[in-house]
């Protein structure tokens, strides 16, 4: 099974049945599935806060929601996730590739890539690391956890998942 | 902008119309006055995150198609967060009526001035932004026949109204009683 094929399906597996997307290079490939088997409903949005909006909006509605974007766009989101998920204990997974790390060829992806890690501490959000096809399956562990908590959990997808260096 | 109409006497004549909708409420000064008006599990008031009400309320909305939702709006909120306005539009939810209540201003932190109060048309951007069933009310007499007589759409109203806040006292609830509520009326 390709990488980006078992992500889909771990994700769809974990129960996540709303994703909020802006894209990426890297998750190009998951994308593509996402709408090609349209089995988990899927939102374009234009900005990672508004995402975060629409998805308490949509957990209000009883779903699991996912925002599925490049790390960059956490910083986007910063406000919104303490004065809207974390005050009202709305929980929401965000996925995202994480550019500007090691190997990165693109200088304007650094500051914010490397500040990623200390990011998510800094917000409390619990992150998850998947770097190689075999802990995949953390995400499930990440959604069950932000369900139980009612907390938001971060995923960061490595570019070594997909055998780039 | 309209006639003598505020803010406040435009959600009272929104809530007099209201049945079983569910009310996604701009932070601040729109979410007390709401508050002071008439409270109900079905109001969600956003205490944070300004900017983001349209979107909770289309999250919402798309996630309960049953259910309708409105979402109080304001002017200085929109222009936060226009590319809701595109997303809304685009996925048209039937049972989403987006409600702008435009005084031109930024109401809670002392009514400094919006563009809206200049050249800035929010009703023009929305049509822009894709919406097909777009309102401009003006009088206060005019928000009833508006919204009892909504067609199943997308809708864009936009009441324009002068400035200022009522003088009303803050949310008492604590966020996860507000979210708790709201979470058990969405479901029932």
């Amino acid at each position: 099974m390709s990488t980006d094929l078992k992500l889909y399906e771990t994700i769809k597996d974990s129960g996540i049945d709303l994703i909020l997307s802006l894209p990426c290079i890297m998750l190009k490939g998951l994308l593509e599935l996402i709408e090609e088997k349209n089995e988990i409903q899927h939102i374009s949005i234009t900005r990672e806060e508004e995402g975060v909006g629409i998805a308490a909006g949509a957990y209000l509605g009883g779903k699991t929601p996912a925002i599925l974007i490049q790390n960059s766009g956490l910083g986007n989101s910063v406000n919104a996730i303490k004065s809207l998920l974390q005050l009202f204990k709305i929980p929401v997974i965000f996925i995202m590739s994480h550019r500007g790390a090691e190997g990165e060829k693109i200088k304007a992806q650094i500051p914010m890539g490397q500040l990623i890690p200390d990011l998510l501490d800094l917000l409390k959000i619990r992150k998850f690391i998947i770097d190689s096809k075999k802990n995949i399956k953390s995400i499930k562990n990440a959604v069950e956890l932000s369900k139980s908590l009612d907390i938001s959990t971060g995923i960061l997808l490595k570019k070594t998942l997909w055998g780039i260096q | 902008m309209g006639d003598s109409m505020k803010r406040y006497d435009a959600i009272k004549r929104i809530v007099e119309c209201l049945s079983n909708e569910l009310i996604i409420c701009n932070i601040g000064a729109p979410s007390r006055e709401l508050f002071n008006i008439k409270d109900r599990a079905e109001n969600f008031y956003m205490l944070g995150s300004m900017g983001l009400a349209s979107s909770i309320a289309f999250g919402l909305a798309f996630s309960k198609p049953k259910k309708k939702v409105w979402c109080i709006d304001g002017d200085g909120s929109i222009l936060m967060n226009l590319g809701s306005l595109s997303t809304i539009a685009n996925h048209h939810p039937k049972n989403l009526t987006l409600i702008v209540i435009d005084n031109g201003s930024y109401g809670s932190t002392g009514n400094q001035k919006t563009y809206t109060s200049k050249k800035t048309k929010l009703e023009i951007i929305a049509k822009g932004a894709g919406f097909e069933s777009i309102t401009v009310i003006n009088n206060e007499d005019e928000i009833k026949p508006t919204l009892k007589n909504l067609e199943t759409s997308c809708h864009f109203i936009k009441i324009n109204t002068q400035p200022g806040n009522a003088q009303v006292a803050n949310i008492p609830l604590e966020p996860e009683e507000i979210k708790k509520r709201f979470i058990d009326s969405v479901s029932r």
